[in-house]
């Protein structure tokens, strides 16, 4: 194959890369979810191994040696742990759940979606009002809510992710779904009632996932942002699974005695994290939002 | 003669884009009398409008003025300071815009509008200024213009909000009125009265009016002078009726021949052939050259200087009509 | 325009039952609410007395046939844990929060627009640049941290400011409020710019977009030609126009105000209703979450409706339009 054809994809990366803020973003997601995946082999410590921990190396402020010589560039909790590792490792969890909750969510709210704008009638009424009604509450207080009666728990947290984001994207797939559907061909193709399944799968689902992969992107930086706030306020993620958002709970205590380290740098890491894929969403939407293009 | 209200010279205007330097206004000068109108006439994109708005000195971003006088009464407004142009803007010279639909602020009262107008030029009370106001309805043929001043503009009609507009322009009695197109939106017959109205308010008060239209039907009725602008320069200057009865111009010829009324009925009207030319990428020599029906191989390299005939008219063309 | 409020308010009522009913038997099923609330040393005759005042040892059905009857009467329950009645809990616990909420709501408004409109009217200007770039910060900075920083900074590093409580409070129509006292304001300050921060960006983002298009309006122009001050013009002819969706928004988010409320309250130990909610969950006071909830629903039907009617208040076109309707 030659270098010179044009596939959509082609073009949308270059479309994407006019944006060098976009493209630095990018990268930095992608190292990013690297790091989180690797975790292991890029950090120096296991941070929940106990016998790793020296508890000679206690609160020590960044960029210190340790006891044994270790080196920590983002200093250490009260326990000795070594806060950039537990860091790498609180950003695995918390793109581990985002990204798990995100993808149900997606696969839940597309389904319906279509479901909706397929069915018309009553089916589309009763779903889309549940949106509305869902949609016209704050997600973090749902997902509060739905914690306190869930518990707590990883799965609880993205059980309750899934609830508050499937309607999003159940929303903009109906939207999507229905440009398509109202075409002639897929009206002619319902009366003969021939190749239903087929028209809905090759027509109508690629034409919904633009919008869809643009909202989720959005959204995975949301449902960080959420299970971090619920993990601060003690009802997300447990001990002995930190996330950023459990690290910088922890760090909490610390901060009024000025070990400020602790709560820190998770929360510049969680911040960077949001903005990177902020700005990559952001981006994404002018590349596929087909209104832009002339 | 008296002196003039409004002495333009070499007015030049351009705007700084991305594109390039488009001189939108170039080098146009002319003078209008007390009481009298002149009718700056030329197609869409002719620089008619900016002309207007470089005398109001509302120029924005990227446009800027860039030479040339515009002398009110003896005094030049280019270079003035923003806060003396401001005390004259709505005071000695008003302006009235082409939509009334657009022109009037809709979260606010007619009456707010028009008495904040008045706050900002004349110390006077809100009480007097609301009087001033009611005055100035009734002068423009509002009814119950007291009821009037508590609607807001999407209560009234078009042609009302129009005369409103005219209201606020005539209320401080200018020495200049600058209307844009100012019945372009309207009815027919609203269109109709409006002008006689103006025609007669401007006459009572010795007021200077520029007229900007595309329309040269208005102008016969309306007009002392009549200014005929393409792509940015006036191109034929003349008292209203040597102007429509003989014009030099080709240009102001065509314009002439496609008024319906103008040609016998059953003929076919004339046009101007093609369309008025983009100021980025203008043609050389004369801008008209590549539309004309006169054009010889001159006007291809040249650009017409401007002639004079008899110290009033005057054109800018190398191969001129016929005057007989 | 009375059909269209009446459809409003039985949806509502709709919504609100839906709610109840789910949180009810959400709530039924996790845990038991006896072993936390009853001593075990107590003899069986006493721990039954016990189950019995709180109403626990019926069914399920009956239970909710009680809670039904209760909150069409305006009880909502009595909280396990502190003994009262569950409304009346929070109620006491309302004034705290929003007074928290009107003062960021404030301080989003104040330090908002007069930011944004700065950078809508002067799109180049390096400051406007700053401006936005702040802005975008502003979203993506969780809010609990963004507390946790501001504690840091004010409290920690320059001590200007408390970490945390109501400080002293004077009493207004007999309600304790903080802004009243010089030492209140200054311990309301922090919480409330942390939930201002996040309002403040928005509402950057709105006005800044808002100034920029109705400075290309006509009746803009016009406004220069009639030679109106600058400060007449921005003051009253933009903002006049860029306020509606300002408001409109603002509105909305009053009531995820709220919801930040209950990071904002945690972190700064503010004691209003989003801190008792996080402490009833903790303690399965399953009472006061369910009146929490059916109080936070109703607050947030009456800010749907009176935005609604500020809406008509500032725009006459509107207003007009209902009155035709």
């Amino acid at each position: 194959m030659s270098a010179a054809v044009e596939t959509p994809f082609r073009r949308l990366v270059s479309e994407f890369s006019t944006s060098p803020v976009a493209v630095g973003a990018g990268i930095a997601v992608v190292l990013i979810i690297l790091a989180a995946t690797f975790a292991e082999f890029v950090v120096p410590q296991n941070p929940y191994d106990l016998a790793s921990l020296n508890i000679l190396d206690g609160s020590l402020p960044p960029m210190s040696e340790g006891f044994e010589g270790n080196y920590y560039l983002l200093g250490t909790d009260e326990q000795g742990r070594d806060m950039f590792s537990a860091m790498i490792y609180g950003l695995r969890t918390s793109l581990l759940v985002s990204f798990i909750a995100v993808t149900s969510a997606v696969l839940i709210g597309m389904t319906l979606g279509m479901f909706a704008a397929w069915r018309g009638g009553w089916v589309e009424s009763l779903i889309m009002r549940i949106v509305d009604i869902q949609l016209s509450f704050p997600a973090l207080l749902v997902a509060l809510i739905l914690l306190a009666i869930l518990g707590k728990g990883v799965d609880k947290v993205i059980i309750a992710l899934i609830m508050i984001q499937w309607a999003y994207f159940a929303r903009t797939t109906r939207g999507a779904a229905l440009s398509e559907i109202r075409k002639d061909y897929v009206m002619a193709a319902r009366c003969t009632a021939l190749g239903q399944m087929r028209i809905l799968f090759r027509h109508v689902l690629p034409n919904c996932l633009p919008p869809v992969i643009v909202i989720a992107t959005v959204q995975i930086a949301n449902a960080i942002a959420i299970e971090a706030s619920l993990s601060f306020l003690g009802v997300g993620v447990p001990i002995t699974e930190p996330s950023l958002g459990l690290l910088i709970s922890n760090g909490f205590g610390y901060l009024l005695s000025g070990r400020y380290w602790i709560s820190f740098y998770p929360g510049i890491a969680l911040l960077l994290t949001l903005t990177c894929i902020n700005l990559v969403g952001d981006q994404m939407r002018d590349v596929l939002n087909p209104r832009l293009h002339k | 003669m008296t002196q003039p209200v409004l002495s333009v010279r070499n007015l030049t205007t351009e705007f700084h884009t991305k594109a390039g330097i488009v001189r939108a206004v170039d080098g146009i000068s002319f003078d209008v009398g007390p009481g009298e109108v002149m009718a700056l006439v030329g197609e869409s994109g002719s620089g008619k409008t900016i002309t207007g708005f470089s005398i109001m000195g509302l120029i924005d971003e990227p446009g800027k003025v860039v030479d040339g006088e515009i002398l009110l009464n003896g005094q030049n407004l280019r270079g003035m300071s923003e806060k003396k142009l401001q005390g004259l803007r709505g005071d000695r010279i008003a302006m009235i815009f082409q939509d009334p639909m657009m022109t009037l602020n809709p979260l606010l009262r007619i009456e707010e509008q028009m008495v904040e107008t008045v706050l900002a030029h004349r110390d006077v009370s809100k009480a007097r200024a609301r009087e001033m106001a009611t005055e100035a309805l009734a002068l423009v043929g509002i009814p119950s213009p007291a009821e009037r001043l508590r609607n807001y503009p999407h209560e009234m009609s078009g042609g009302m909000r129009q005369r409103v507009v005219i209201a606020i322009a005539l209320m401080l009695e200018p020495d200049l009125i600058i209307a844009d197109e100012p019945t372009t939106a309207l009815d027919v017959t609203i269109q109709s009265q409006i002008l006689s109205e103006m025609q007669k308010l401007m006459a009572e008060r010795n007021t200077a009016l520029i007229w900007v239209t595309h329309d040269l039907t208005v102008v016969a009725g309306l007009a002392h002078k009549v200014a005929v602008m393409y792509a940015g320069r006036i191109v034929e200057y003349a008292d209203v009726d040597p102007l429509l009865d003989q014009p030099i111009h080709p240009y102001t010829s065509g314009l002439i021949s496609s008024i319906p009324s103008s040609v016998p009925r059953g003929q076919t009207l004339r046009q101007i052939p093609g369309m008025a030319p983009s100021l980025l990428n203008l043609p050389k020599g004369c801008s008209f050259q590549p539309r004309c029906f006169a054009a010889s191989e001159q006007c291809g390299v040249s650009r017409p200087d401007e002639t004079n005939v008899d110290g009033v008219r005057r054109y800018r063309c190398h191969n001129p009509l016929e005057v007989a | 325009m009375l059909a269209y409020l009446i459809r409003r308010l039985g949806q509502s009522v709709l919504v609100m039952s839906v709610m109840a009913t789910i949180v009810f038997f959400g709530l039924y099923m996790v845990g038991n609410p006896v072993d936390l609330l009853i001593n075990p040393e107590d003899d069986l005759a006493a721990q039954e007395a016990a189950i019995a005042r709180l109403g626990l040892d019926q069914p399920i059905l009956v239970q909710f046939w009680h809670f039904l009857q209760g909150v069409v009467q305006g009880d909502l329950g009595t909280s396990f844990v502190h003994n009262q009645p569950a409304l009346e809990l929070i109620l006491s616990r309302l004034p705290a929060t929003l007074e928290l909420a009107a003062f960021a709501m404030l301080l989003a408004v104040i330090i908002g627009i007069p930011l944004g409109m700065f950078a809508g009217l002067y799109p180049k200007s390096p400051v406007s640049k700053g401006i936005m770039a702040g802005s975008i910060l502003g979203f993506s900075t969780p809010n609990f941290w963004q507390g946790l920083m501001l504690i840091m900074l004010f409290a920690v590093f320059w001590r200007v400011l408390p970490a945390g409580g109501r400080g002293e409070t004077a009493e207004l129509f007999g309600i304790p409020f903080s802004f009243l006292t010089l030492d209140g304001l200054q311990h309301l300050f922090l919480p409330a710019l942390n939930i201002a921060i996040y309002k403040i960006s928005l509402v950057i983002r709105l006005s800044q977009a808002g100034t920029a298009e109705v400075s290309l309006q006509d009746y803009v122009k016009y406004a220069r030609a009639r030679g109106l001050s600058t400060r007449r013009i921005v003051g009253t002819h933009i903002l006049k126009n860029i306020l509606i969706p300002i408001v409109t928004v603002l509105g909305l988010e009053l009531g995820s105000v709220l919801a930040f409320a209950v990071v904002t309250e945690t972190v700064f130990s503010w004691p209003g209703m989003g801190k008792l909610l996080i402490d009833s969950i903790g303690l399965l006071d399953r009472p006061v979450v369910v009146a929490y909830l059916m109080l936070t629903v109703f607050l947030f039907v009456v800010i749907n409706l009176v935005v609604d009617l500020v809406y008509s208040l500032l725009d006459p076109r509107i207003r007009t339009k209902g009155k035709n309707a």
